[in-house]
């Protein structure tokens, strides 16, 4: 495991500067292949819309996703990442004009034994919290 | 509608072995739109201390339910109904290609909140060698008519 941040170098309350993912259809299309999950709430808008949703909307777990990338792109190695969990709190509606953006943050919330740390994740998208109780602990070089 | 909570910590049969592959792995990783190389190039995960490539942390979401059967009847939960509430996954390390994997699931705990029905499922994740691998926990949330 190579982490490329180091403990010694962190300090709680350090901000971890925030990067905005696009999501598109396409995007919740190849989701639902990889993941194998075809609810059609994720790509079919005329359903969607019948069973009382905005519009179509991204997977929970895309976003989730997402956010881990965001946390493994700044320790350096997805290996680092010792425990991760998140609470989904509301939707990231997708429209078709693919202008749906995920934007997450993160702060370092404590500094654990073992050169682990947690990571207190924001993700939101259309200016609403989609994930609460986000976090991930990380082991750092 | 309520579920039935005989079912309340009720051990699944274990899965059939599921075979990581570098393919699915790097499928997920497009997926994602993640384009780090330790997900795809081999020389890259050694290069990183790892044995092979090795899959992203919400990888394991692929497998974790394949060994639960909630679609029992008995159970009664409504998928019409069911959105993700939560999930967590503790990690011994990461999933890597050429892991085969049984995952055992649990059901940890059902409960009402206002009108939904919470369901906790817990998998444990371990390598057809009895490597534990990872824990996952699964929070579903079939809401109320």
């Amino acid at each position: 495991m190579t982490a490329t941040v180091k403990y010694d170098e962190v300090e709680v309350g350090q901000e971890i500067p925030a990067r905005t993912y696009p999501v598109r259809r396409v995007d919740l299309v190849k989701y639902a292949g990889a993941s194998g999950d075809f609810n059609p709430i994720h790509w079919n808008e005329t359903f969607a819309k019948s069973v009382g949703l905005p519009d179509i909307i991204a997977h929970g777990m895309f976003t989730m996703a997402e956010a881990g990338r965001f946390v493994t792109d700044w320790a350096g190695d997805p290996g680092a990442v010792v425990d991760y969990g998140v609470r989904f709190s509301s939707m990231v509606v997708v429209p078709d004009d693919d202008s749906a953006e995920i934007v997450i943050s993160g702060k370092i919330e404590e500094k654990l034994d073992d050169n682990a740390v947690v990571v207190a994740l924001t993700a939101r998208s259309a200016g609403e919290k989609v994930l609460t109780r986000a976090k991930a602990t990380v082991r750092l070089a | 509608m309520a579920l039935n909570r005989d079912f309340i910590g009720r051990a699944f049969p274990p899965s059939e072995p599921y075979e990581v592959s570098r393919v699915k792995i790097k499928e997920f990783a497009e997926a994602i739109g993640d384009p780090n190389p330790v997900y795809r190039d081999r020389e890259a995960a050694k290069a990183a201390g790892h044995p092979d490539v090795i899959a992203p942390p919400t990888f394991p979401i692929v497998i974790s339910l394949s060994g639960a059967d909630l679609f029992d009847p008995e159970l009664g939960l409504n998928f019409a109904m069911v959105v993700h509430g939560e999930q967590r996954f503790e990690y011994q390390r990461p999933l890597r290609a050429g892991d085969v994997v049984v995952t055992e699931g649990t059901v940890a705990a059902i409960r009402s909140i206002g009108r939904n029905e919470r369901l906790d499922i817990r998998t444990v994740i371990t390598t057809v060698e009895g490597e534990h691998v990872c824990t996952a926990h699964n929070v579903l949330i079939e809401r109320g008519a």
